[in-house]
């Protein structure tokens, strides 16, 4: 879409900071402000790995279509950051605005006449109005904040509302603030014509929703699901879910007239040792969970293993980054789908939980206990830096009372007393599923757990059949896993020969690109997958298209990797999608790569689109 | 090695604890280790340890890593359960499980290799956040399931049976627990059964992390002239300084002690660890004195054994540190652990 006279709610901000100097609090004003009036908005943060001094971005798109994705295209641009500058003035979009603080003068060689430049002096505001170093420099980002909300018709109201909520034990604090944000909205209204034709219009259609980071999702999931041993190793970008569930547990699980805690939050030493922890509380019936990102599951991989071949439940989320190695921490890919389905050395498979947005986080935390101890084994739920560290706008979380845990096959003391005697790793029911204890609870219900070779009766064995005999058994499990695991979401009419297939965080810019590329009269079915081993409904989507575009976020095509490997899927029907520059991916790329690889094959001939 | 069950029949006569079990009840599997491995004797002491103390066998948890010592928890007590884990991350399956359950008792058997080197991270860290556990480092110097390459707890000059002489210093995890803050540290020697077992049944019960290191001769690969860890050599120089008596709940001292030389501690549950001081010298109870004084003794060649430090305050536990309530969190019921529907639209206000 070029850019039209006037347009309102629809449209990128996108402002160039500094980190360490106040601008998350200033950026996610902005957006709460808009999410408030209504509109549908969502904000992401491209951030380094710093605590003060490196460049850093933030994304906000105004979407009256609900869209969530990144559109790939700026509009509007707060260039605050001399650093950046140069590369900030290339992004912005023919016909956008560039906004600086004209304290300082402009490069004259950078500039651009397809773009309006509106220079505010906000250096010079906030030291006129404001005394200290920190507090300067602190507001004059909430000051810009204020410009936007004259430049944007932005309901100052709302703004003010929100400070008085963030502030509401600082009352020093939410002077300044106010005073910042009619600074930069005074200067606007006198020095430009406001609003700009790119501007928002009160809406209704954020009731019912709110705004929030799949990490806090997760975490408040966890709660929900009853989780009591927490033990973990910070690592960005997970750290924040265990930050969120400690926050979360001291609200809801202090006990209020003894003053004890109904949950055990573990920083572990690295790891392994978290992981270790895991497995122990598990195995010793407390339900027991850790965060990590890719260079964690590495590390936790051999327990990963021992957990899959010993049948002990563990719940892990790794919050995806860009590898290989540390790579670049704080930001997004999709590149740890083929090391955490396969963690661990010997024929190892676990179970994969992919949400797409912070909505799934939550139930997808809760669903994966009871995934974890109906099959006792170790469940991966995959989020990504994009949806774990992010506010995204989702419906309202909601809660059935009448939940209550799966705690899978486990015997207690009454049944215990009545069996003859207990085996650990016999196929009673014949869904490859063996029936557990917990120690404590009855001397019949002693077994030994180990990673060595073990008979279905538990001892140890170098027996060549009595190891396949378990081994095979775990086969079936996983077959009964393919039942349990969370179905695709499935999406069109199934008459399109041509359909995408995508994960995860990718679902966005997915469905919007379908938008897109349907007024181009191309139309394609969709498919999401949400779990890992691959159902049948999976093998039955790839089988019914002819054509299958793979949307995801990474170089080697790791997805359509486990999709042939896992299905009998035809792979010459596949093509790949992919995007790694490590920004979540936006509608633009799908809608190019789609339409760009369509046009090659009707310079073919082929045909095969509907 | 395969799984060799024991028969499980006993004598009438034999005799019976406070619960009614005979020793038999308390045994495991036959061992596979070679004839004579020290590490059988410290499993025939764990066995006399639990009887005595009517140990219930479902309370007792067996967790283990990888290596000789890691496969002798399948040995004793077949009524609890055992986690015989990964090499060198014994400690963390046991902080999990404790973090679980703070009811039951937890017994982790490891070795010089699983704890001194490819585990000696999460060793530290569980004594820093004092587990409450018995940790035993069945100790011979040399890796034996690999066949007798040197551990880190191998002396300086000490002999390979291939003649290699060992160049570097060891780590004695009885001076690092103790620098560590360990509040229960021994050490002991497998053929000293009558010194192994009270020390045993006083480190269950103490209320957090017991180290005893047990001087355990591998019969196969260390047991030659030259070895610092053979037979002979730890009869020689190895020396008791302190004895532990384990007093029950509500049994009375029986012994009489020289006034000065009996230390006792008393335990959360009532019971008493009776410290009999062999050095006058010595005082097991202050742990800079402790260290200090185990480490001028190694410095000349004389390794003490017993329990060389043993704290009376015992208040820094992972649980009393975590407060944790009484019961343990693996039997919390949902409803005190889940917030509900109405607490959930409160929590999301802040996301509006």
């Amino acid at each position: 879409m070029s850019s039209a006279p006037s347009r309102v709610n629809d449209f990128v901000i996108k402002i160039a900071t500094v980190n360490g100097t106040g601008s998350a609090s200033a950026n996610t004003l902005l957006m709460r402000s808009i999410f408030r009036s209504g509109i549908p908005v969502m904000g992401k943060n491209y951030f380094p790995s710093n605590i003060q001094g490196l460049p850093t971005w933030y994304e906000i798109r105004i979407s009256k279509d609900g869209y969530v994705a990144r559109s790939g295209k700026v509009d509007i641009m707060v260039a605050m950051n001399a650093e950046t500058y140069a590369r900030d003035v290339r992004d912005v979009a023919p016909g956008g605005y560039l906004i600086y603080d004209s304290t300082w003068p402009r490069p004259a060689l950078l500039k651009r006449d397809d773009v309006t430049v509106l220079g505010v002096p906000l250096a010079r505001l906030c030291n006129e109005n404001f005394k200290g170093v920190r507090t300067r420099i602190l507001m004059k980002n909430i000051c810009y904040a204020g410009v936007l909300a004259a430049l944007l018709d932005l309901d100052v109201a709302r703004i003010r509302e929100l400070l008085a909520e963030t502030y509401a034990k600082k009352p020093a604090l939410l002077e300044s603030n106010m005073q910042a944000i009619q600074l930069g909205y005074d200067y606007a209204k006198a020095n430009f014509t406001c609003p700009l034709p790119l501007r928002v219009e009160k809406m209704d259609k954020t009731g019912g929703h709110i705004m929030i980071d799949g990490n806090t999702a997760a975490a408040l999931g966890c709660v929900y699901a009853g989780a009591t041993v927490a033990a973990w190793y910070p690592i960005t970008p997970s750290t924040s879910l265990m930050d969120a569930f400690k926050n979360f547990a001291d609200k809801t699980r202090i006990d209020p007239e003894t003053g004890r805690a109904n949950f055990a939050f573990i920083q572990a030493e690295d790891e392994l040792a978290a992981i270790g922890m895991v497995l122990g509380a598990n195995w010793n019936g407390a339900r027991s969970f850790t965060a990590t990102s890719g260079p964690g599951v590495s590390l936790m991989s051999e327990f990963l293993g021992l957990a899959y071949y010993a049948e002990v439940p563990a719940v892990l989320f790794d919050v995806q980054r860009v590898g290989p190695s540390t790579g670049m921490p704080t930001r997004t890919q999709q590149c740890d789908l083929i090391s955490a389905a396969y963690a661990s050395h010997g024929d190892t498979k676990h179970i994969c939980l992919y949400p797409a947005n912070p909505e799934e986080c939550f139930y997808m935390a809760v669903q994966a206990f009871d995934l974890a101890e109906r099959l006792q084994t170790p469940v991966l739920v995959m989020l990504d830096l994009d949806i774990g560290m992010n506010d995204w706008m989702c419906r309202d979380l909601v809660w059935d009372d009448n939940y209550r845990p799966d705690r899978g096959k486990v015997l207690g003391k009454a049944e215990l007393e009545k069996i003859e005697k207990f085996y650990r790793y016999l196929d009673k029911d014949e869904d490859g599923i063996p029936y557990r204890t917990f120690p404590g609870v009855h001397p019949k219900g002693a077994y030994f757990t180990r990673g060595s070779g073990h008979t279905q009766f538990g001892t140890y064995t170098e027996d060549s059949a009595a190891y396949q005999l378990v081994l095979d058994r775990l086969l079936r499990k996983l077959a009964t896993a393919k039942r349990h695991v969370p179905r695709p979401v499935v999406e069109g009419d199934g008459k399109a020969k041509a359909a995408i297939v995508s994960i995860g965080s990718c679902d966005g810019a997915v469905r919007e690109a379908l938008d897109v590329i349907a007024t181009r009269g191309v139309h394609l079915d969709y498919m999401r997958v949400r779990g890992f081993p691959f159902s049948e409904e999976v093998e039955k989507f790839l089988a019914d298209h002819e054509m299958i575009y793979v949307v995801e976020q990474n170089r080697d095509a790791q997805f359509k990797s486990l999709l042939t490997l896992e299905t009998r899927v035809d792979k010459t029907k596949l093509r790949s999608l992919l995007h790694y520059s490590g920004l979540p991916v936006s509608s633009k790329f799908i809608v190019d790569g789609v339409l760009g690889d369509l046009l090659e094959d009707r310079r073919a001939a082929s045909g095969v689109v509907s | 090695m395969t799984f060799i069950p024991k028969p499980k029949i006993a004598h009438p006569s034999l005799p019976r604890n406070e619960l009614g079990l005979t020793r038999r009840e308390y045994e495991g599997a036959l061992s596979t280790l070679c004839a004579g491995c020290g590490h059988d004797s410290i499993t025939a002491a764990i066995i006399e340890a639990c009887w005595g103390i009517s140990m219930r066998p479902e309370n007792l948890v067996k967790l283990s890593g990888i290596g000789c010592s890691s496969k002798t928890t399948a040995y004793f007590v077949s009524g609890g359960h055992g986690f015989n884990s990964v090499h060198g991350r014994m400690p963390s399956i046991a902080m999990g499980a404790n973090a679980a359950n703070r009811d039951l008792y937890y017994i982790g058997i490891s070795g010089d290799g699983d704890s001194l080197s490819i585990g000696l991270g999460q060793f530290c860290h569980a004594i820093r956040r004092n587990v409450n556990m018995l940790y035993i480092i069945e100790n011979n110097g040399v890796y034996g399931l690999t066949k007798g390459q040197f551990s880190a707890s191998a002396d300086v000059g000490t002999k390979a049976k291939k003649g290699e002489v060992n160049q570097q210093p060891p780590i004695d995890p009885v001076l690092l627990a103790m620098n560590l803050g360990a509040g229960f540290v021994a050490r002991s020697f497998s053929g000293d059964k009558a010194q192994l077992v009270p020390l045993i049944q006083a480190g269950l019960k103490y209320p957090g992390f017991a180290l005893i290191d047990v001087l355990s001769p591998c019969v196969t690969f260390n047991d030659h002239d030259g070895s610092t860890k053979s037979y002979a050599f730890t009869r020689e120089h190895y020396e008791p300084v302190v004895e532990a008596d384990f007093v029950p709940f509500k049994k009375e001292i029986a012994t009489a002690y020289a006034a000065g030389e009996a230390v006792p501690v008393m335990l959360h549950d009532g019971s008493r660890v009776v410290l009999r001081k062999l050095a006058e010298d010595y005082d097991p109870t202050d742990e800079l004195h402790a260290h200090d004084y185990v480490q001028q003794h190694i410095a000349k060649g004389e390794y003490l054994t017993g329990l060389l430090h043993c704290r009376s305050t015992q208040d820094t536990e992972f649980h009393s540190l975590n407060r944790t309530p009484d019961l343990p969190l693996n039997q919390l019921p949902f409803e005190r652990l889940n917030p509900g529907s109405k607490q959930l639209g409160k929590l999301m206000a802040r996301y509006r």
